[in-house]
């Protein structure tokens, strides 16, 4: 797992796992598909990748299969940062 | 476009789609008034069948109390049966003020104003109220249409963990750089039936300068002392800026909903609020008939009362019989099963014992949460659930679910 993806999963876990919630996540878990974050949740997740790797996501590419698990979302923000590099 | 061969079949397989996911919902006609034993026609076609109801919103029995009944009747002789009109051209009559009136007195606010729902108070109050200056931060559990109605804002939107404070505070730190800050939480969450924190959630309001919007559906009526709502059960009346709640399920379950707090802000819902704008709002025998509701509150609170004896008395059987249920005290309360195919199992049979109760599985529940949702009223006598938690037991037995907790039944269900 590379650094960015060490980054949104950490992210991921600290936002959306409930206290008591012993579920694992990995870079390939299903986040939206598997119930771990929802449309309506999602919102902050998309905001934090803008601010701390300053990119604009616009939102057709901030779809929910983009957004399904960590290595996707590397995947969107990898290339999102070579825009605005 | 024309409706060709093309679009049907788009749609046909749609249909086939949501069938095959086994999410197709189908109605069930009731032949009788709504009430603790109805009599239900399901499948379509099946002869009609008596079943004790464990799933209405009827929370109070006043969907057919017949004092609410005589005055909705009344009220339509003297009002008549529709406006034909929008409120702020030619819509309002007297009944319809003097009901916000008393909604306001009852839930201790400045002001209220009347939405044909309370999925239309949520749709509008947000845009409204609040725009891209602003932000909304909602619990993860709030009711569908609150989603919708901050979706519909220009607000920046954000959530907190369930019920957690902690995650709260830290997202209020985080949008101090915004003009205003409001939280936005249910009263009584309507899949586990647990209370808000409310009192916890003003005060972090009052430390990090946010507003509080309630949407009280569940709770209206029945919650607190006398019924006023959350916000009575949790020591904060007069402190919640925005109340969203619903005529149309303890209040008589007719229709109808309302925005009441803080009078400016209500009054800016009058002059901005779509829904309420460009929709006829409550239809005269109903507005006649809650405001018989608001008497009957007022003047007692037996039916509340009786409601919470029933929901203590229900949750006890429960426990007894070795159900594994969601701790908490509103009638709103969930057997937990997990598997969804379980939960639909288990309601099906329910139905054939005379028990009328809906399984709930994802995506209306988190995934893993599948679940009965069982529902007390004051119109429930003891030996409805009496004979509610004999089938129940029987229905236990069958599936070797009884004394078992989350783990063993997911052992032996699967998720």
């Amino acid at each position: 797992m590379d650094d960015l993806e060490q980054v949104i999963l950490a992210y991921v876990k600290r936002e959306y796992i409930e206290d008591g919630d012993d579920r694992e996540v990995t870079a390939t878990t299903p986040l939206i598909s598997g119930g771990i974050v929802d449309s309506f949740s999602m919102v902050s997740l998309k905001r934090f990748l803008e601010r701390k790797y300053e990119i604009q996501i616009p939102d057709a590419d901030a779809t929910t299969a983009a957004f399904d698990s960590v290595k996707s979302i590397a995947a969107l923000v990898g290339r999102f940062r070579e825009i605005h590099a | 476009m024309a409706y060709g061969t093309s679009v049907r079949e788009h749609y046909q397989k749609d249909l086939e789609g949501i069938r095959d996911a086994g999410l197709f919902k189908e109605e069930r006609y009731i032949h009788s008034v709504q009430a603790a034993e109805i009599c239900v026609e399901f499948p379509a076609g099946a002869a009609p069948k008596q079943v004790i109801n464990l799933c209405a919103n009827n929370y109070l029995g006043l969907s057919s109390n017949p004092e609410v009944v005589e005055a909705a009747r009344k009220g339509l002789e003297r009002r008549g049966y529709g406006m034909s009109s929008v409120r702020f051209i030619c819509g309002t009559q007297d009944i319809h003020r003097q009901l916000e009136k008393r909604l306001t007195a009852f839930l201790g606010t400045e002001d209220t104003l009347l939405f044909p729902s309370c999925m239309d108070a949520n749709a509008g109050v947000f845009e409204a109220l609040l725009t891209d200056k602003d932000v909304l931060i909602a619990d993860r559990l709030v009711h569908a249409s609150i989603v919708d109605g901050m979706r519909l804002s220009k607000a920046m939107q954000d959530t907190f963990k369930h019920s957690d404070l902690g995650h709260l505070e830290e997202k209020l730190q985080e949008h101090q750089d915004k003009r205003f800050r409001m939280v936005v939480t249910d009263g009584v969450f309507s899949m586990d039936g647990d209370i808000a924190k409310l009192d916890g959630i003003v005060a972090l309001a009052e430390k990090y300068d946010a507003m509080v919007c309630v949407d009280d559906s569940h709770a209206t009526g029945f919650i607190g002392k006398t019924g006023r709502g959350t916000h009575e059960h949790c020591g904060v009346v007069g402190k919640i800026d925005v109340i969203t709640t619903t005529l149309g399920k303890a209040m008589g379950g007719a229709s109808g909903g309302c925005v009441s707090g803080r009078k400016e802000l209500v009054e800016l819902c009058r002059q901005r609020a779509r829904p309420y704008l460009f929709s006829n709002t409550v239809a005269p025998v109903i507005v006649a008939g809650a405001l018989k509701v608001m008497e009957l509150l007022c003047a007692s609170t037996d039916l509340r009362d009786k409601l919470e004896w029933n929901a203590s008395y229900w949750r006890k059987l429960l426990a007894e019989a070795g159900f594994d249920i969601k701790a908490g005290e509103s009638p709103i309360v969930p057997v937990m099963l997990y598997n969804a195919k379980l939960a639909q199992d288990v309601a099906r049979d329910l139905f054939a014992e005379g028990i009328y109760v809906v399984g709930f599985f994802f995506p209306v529940v988190a995934k893993g949460q599948a679940r009965i949702r069982t529902q007390l009223s004051a119109a429930h006598e003891k030996q409805h659930l009496d004979r509610a938690i004999e089938a129940f037991k029987k229905v236990g037995k069958k599936y070797d679910i009884l004394g078992k907790g989350k783990n063993e039944l997911i052992q032996q269900y699967g998720l």
